[in-house]
C-alpha cells in the first residue's frame, strides 16, 4: 500500500474520485453531520447498480443538503429554495431518458417546498427524492422545521417546539408515492440498498434518512456529538418493513421505525401521458419525435434492465432485519 | 446568430382568425417550443389551453403544474433537459415567478414567459386590461440583471413576437418576456402564419468541442456561451450561487463582479441589435407620442385627429420594451417640443422616457389605472398641450 504524497494525488486516489468533484473538496459539512453518509450511500448505490452516470442527474434545493448537487460528478443542479422537485419534473419531462434524483433537506422539501412534494407524488413522477431529515434548518442556524419533534429546542422555538411535525413516510404514502422507505444515517448499507431499489423503481420514490445535525440540533438539545447520535439510532431504531405509515411518527428522542414501508406498481406520469395520447391520437402522437413502436421497444429494454437489477439486488440482499 | 427554417410540424401555415392568447401558443410552437409548464390564470389561460390541445400532435409536452413557482422551475429544468420552453401567466402569477426568473438569469437559461397583463395591484381586475407590470418585468427579481421584453399590439404580433422572443432568448441565453395585455390577448383578428421555411428560427447553440473542455459559462459581456443538455455526458453543474466558468460556486466580490457585469453587458452591449421600434411621421414632428401594446392602437386615432387639426405629431411604438430605446428617445428629445406617453398604468415607462429625455423636452404622462383602454381624446388633449 502506498500513501498519497500530495493533495492532488490524495484527491485522485480517493475511492470517491469517480463520483465526487474532488476539486471541490473539502466540503462545507460539519464534523458529525449525517449528509456525507448519505452521499456515500448514494455513490455506493450508483456503483453497485452499474447505472450509466451520464444519464443520471441530481437536483437539490437550498440548505446544507442542498449542497449535495455541487459535489457529485454528475449533471447537477443547485436550484432555488423548495423548488428542486418542480425543477426535476421539468428536467425529466424534457428529457425522459434521464434518471433524476432529488437530494435535499427537510426544511427545503417539506417547509417551503411541501406543495411540490405532494403533487409530484400524486403524479407518480418517475424520480427519486432523498430527504436528509435532521429536524432543523442547518444553513441558517438551527430553526424549527416541519419535522422537528414536539418539545425539541430550536433557535426559533427557544422554549421548545409546540407544533405538530409531519411524519414524512405517512405524507408520502398518502400523497401517492409508490416507494417509501426510512432509514437513519447509521444504516449505511440499508440506505444504499434503498437508493438502489428506488432508482430501479418506476415512479415516485421517497427515502427519508434521519441524520444528525451535531452543530445545531444536537448541541441545542444537549444530545452530545455525532457518536451519541449514532448510538441513539442503534438503540432506538426499530426495523419494521411494511409498517403501516400511520404508525411511524417520531417523538423527541423516541423510537424511530425504519424500513421499506411501501412499494407498489402504478403507471408513472409519463406512462399515463403516453398511454392517453396514443389511445386518443394514435400514430400521430410522437413525443419528441418518438413513435409508439419506438417507445414500446424502449419500455421493453427498460423493463428488462430493471428486472435484471432486481435479480442482482435479490442475490446480494441484506440479511432480513438489516445491518 | 444563424437561423434555420422552422420545423413544419409545429407551423400551422395559413390565414386564421385568432385571439392573441392563441396566437402566442402558435408562435411558440412555430418557434420550436416543445415543453410548456403552466398554471391557469385569467386572462392568459387560453394560451395554455391551446398549447395543451396542440402539443401532442406536434411531439411536445404540456404539464399543468401546481402553481406558477413550479411552472417556471419546471421550465428551467426543461431548458437544461434540452427543450425550448415557455409558460404564460398574468400579474399575480408573474409575481410568483420572480425568484426563479432570477435563477434563470443567473444560470443563463433561455425561456419565454408571456404575461397577459390585467389590472392590479393584487387580484385587481382579473378580466380587464392593464399595462402595469412593465417595471416589474424589468426589476421584479432581486439583484442586478437584465432581461428582454417585447410588447405586441395585435394577435398577429403575438405570433410574430413569440417567434422573436424564442430567437432572442436562445441567442442571449436570457429569459425573454412577451408583455401583452388582456385586450390584445382576447381580441380576435386575422393572423397569418407563414410557411415553415419562411420562419427564421434560432436553434439552441449547442456546444461542439471536446467534452473535457466544456464550460457552461464564459463571462465575456458580449455574448452567451454555447449550451449542453443533461444526459449527454458533460457532467456539468448549474447553481444560482455566484459561480465560475465551470459553474462551481465562487462566493467572492471579484467573481460576482464578473458574473453581474456579464449578465448586464451581454444585453446592453447588444441593445442596438435587440431593439425594434416602429416610427410614423416622426421626421419634422413637434410632438411624438411614445406608446406600446394595445395603447399604440388608440394612439393612432389620437395622432390622426391631431394631424387633422394641423399639429405636427408623430408616433413611436416600442416593440422592444427592455432593453429600453434610450438612445432614440434621447435623439428625439433634442428635436421635439414634447413627448407624450400614454400607458395603462400610473406612469411606468414614462419614467424611462423622462430619464432619456433628460429635460431636453417636455414629457407628458397620460396615465390610466387600468380596466379599459384610453379615450383617444385624452391623448389628443395631451398632444395639443405638448404642441403649445
Amino acid at each position: 500500500m502506498t500513501y498519497a504524497t500530495s493533495d492532488a494525488e490524495f484527491r485522485s486516489d480517493s475511492p470517491m474520485a469517480e463520483f465526487l468533484r474532488m476539486e471541490r473538496m473539502p466540503h462545507i459539512w460539519c464534523p458529525g453531520c449525517g449528509i456525507g453518509s448519505v452521499v456515500n450511500a448514494f455513490a455506493e448505490a450508483v456503483k453497485k447498480s452499474g447505472i450509466d452516470m451520464d444519464k443520471l442527474a441530481v437536483v437539490s434545493g437550498i440548505g446544507c443538503t442542498g449542497r449535495v448537487a455541487g459535489y457529485v460528478k454528475l449533471d447537477s443542479f443547485h436550484t432555488t429554495h423548495g423548488r428542486a422537485i418542480p425543477f426535476a419534473t421539468g428536467l425529466k419531462l424534457a428529457n425522459p431518458d434521464l434518471k433524476v434524483v432529488v437530494v435535499s433537506g427537510d426544511g427545503d422539501l417539506f417547509g417551503i417546498g411541501g406543495n411540490h412534494f405532494i403533487h409530484a407524488a400524486r403524479r407518480n413522477m418517475d424520480m427519486v427524492v432523498i430527504c436528509v431529515n435532521n429536524f432543523t434548518y442547518g444553513m441558517t442556524g438551527g430553526q424549527v422545521t416541519p419535522t422537528t419533534p414536539q418539545s425539541a429546542q430550536a433557535s426559533t422555538t427557544p422554549y421548545g417546539n409546540y407544533e405538530y411535525p409531519f411524519s414524512l413516510p405517512f405524507l408520502a404514502d398518502a400523497a401517492g408515492a409508490t416507494y417509501v422507505a426510512r432509514w437513519t444515517s447509521l444504516h449505511a448499507r440499508n440506505v444504499t440498498q434503498a437508493i438502489r431499489e428506488a432508482m430501479n423503481h418506476k415512479g415516485f420514490s421517497f427515502i427519508e434518512v434521519i441524520a444528525p445535525c451535531t452543530t445545531l440540533y444536537a448541541r441545542r438539545n444537549r444530545l452530545g456529538d455525532g457518536l451519541n447520535a449514532l448510538e441513539y439510532y442503534q438503540g432506538d431504531a426499530e426495523i419494521r418493513h411494511g409498517a403501516d405509515t400511520r404508525t411511524v411518527d417520531i417523538d423527541f428522542q423516541g423510537k424511530i421505525v425504519v424500513g421499506k414501508f411501501v412499494q407498489r406498481e402504478k403507471p408513472t406520469y409519463l406512462e399515463a401521458v403516453n398511454e392517453r395520447y396514443a389511445n386518443v391520437i394514435g400514430d400521430d402522437y410522437q413525443l419528441y419525435g418518438k413513435t409508439q413502436p419506438e417507445r414500446e421497444v424502449e419500455a421493453k429494454r427498460d423493463a428488462e434492465a430493471r428486472a435484471l437489477e432486481a435479480e442482482r439486488m435479490l442475490a446480494e440482499d441484506l440479511p432480513e432485519g438489516g445491518e | 446568430m444563424r437561423k434555420t427554417a422552422a420545423d413544419p410540424k409545429g407551423v400551422l401555415s395559413g390565414h386564421h382568425f385568432l385571439d392573441g392568447d392563441h396566437a402566442l401558443a402558435e408562435g411558440a410552437l412555430a418557434a420550436g417550443c416543445r415543453f410548456f409548464a403552466g398554471y391557469p390564470i385569467t386572462p392568459s389561460t387560453e394560451t395554455a389551453e391551446r398549447f395543451a390541445e396542440r402539443c401532442p400532435h406536434v411531439g411536445g409536452l404540456f404539464i399543468q403544474m401546481e402553481d406558477e413557482i413550479a411552472s417556471i422551475a419546471a421550465l428551467i429544468g426543461g431548458a437544461w433537459g434540452g427543450q425550448k420552453v415557455m409558460t404564460v401567466t398574468s400579474g399575480p402569477g408573474f409575481s410568483l415567478m420572480m425568484e426563479n426568473i432570477g435563477l434563470a438569469c443567473m444560470t443563463e437559461t433561455p425561456l419565454v414567459i408571456a404575461n397577459v397583463q390585467r389590472g392590479g395591484p393584487s387580484t385587481g381586475l382579473p378580466t380587464l386590461v392593464a399595462q402595469q407590470d412593465m417595471m416589474q418585468a424589468r426589476w421584479g427579481s432581486h439583484g442586478d440583471y437584465r432581461i428582454i421584453a417585447l410588447c405586441p399590439d395585435s394577435p398577429q404580433e403575438c405570433f410574430d413576437l413569440a417567434v422573436e422572443a424564442f430567437n432572442l432568448s436562445e441567442t442571449y441565453r436570457v429569459p425573454t418576456f412577451i408583455m401583452t395585455d388582456e385586450t390584445v390577448g382576447h381580441m380576435h383578428e386575422k393572423v397569418t402564419i407563414p410557411p415553415a421555411e419562411e420562419i427564421g428560427i434560432v436553434p439552441r447553440n449547442w456546444y461542439q468541442g471536446p467534452k473535457s473542455d466544456y464550460r457552461p459559462y464564459e463571462f465575456t459581456g458580449k455574448q452567451a456561451s454555447p449550451m449542453v443538455k443533461a444526459g449527454d455526458g458533460y457532467r456539468f453543474h448549474v447553481t444560482g450561487l455566484t459561480h465560475d466558468e465551470r459553474g462551481y460556486p465562487a462566493l467572492t466580490e471579484e467573481q460576482n463582479k464578473k458574473v453581474v457585469t456579464h449578465l448586464i453587458e451581454k444585453i446592453d452591449s447588444n441593445a442596438d441589435k435587440i431593439i425594434r421600434l416602429e416610427e410614423k411621421d416622426v421626421e419634422g414632428a413637434e410632438v411624438v407620442v411614445v406608446s406600446y401594446g394595445i395603447t399604440s392602437r388608440i394612439v393612432s386615432k389620437a395622432v390622426r385627429d391631431a394631424q387633422t387639426a394641423g399639429i405636427k405629431v408623430g408616433s413611436l411604438r416600442l416593440i422592444t420594451i427592455w432593453p429600453f430605446a434610450e438612445k432614440r428617445i434621447k435623439e428625439l428629445a433634442g428635436k421635439v417640443k414634447a413627448i407624450v406617453v400614454p400607458e395603462i398604468n400610473y406612469g411606468q415607462m414614462v419614467l424611462e422616457v423622462e430619464r432619456a429625455a433628460a429635460g431636453k423636452c417636455k414629457v407628458i404622462s397620460v396615465n390610466h389605472c387600468g380596466g379599459a383602454v384610453h379615450d383617444p381624446d385624452v391623448i389628443l388633449a395631451a398632444i395639443k398641450e405638448g404642441a403649445k
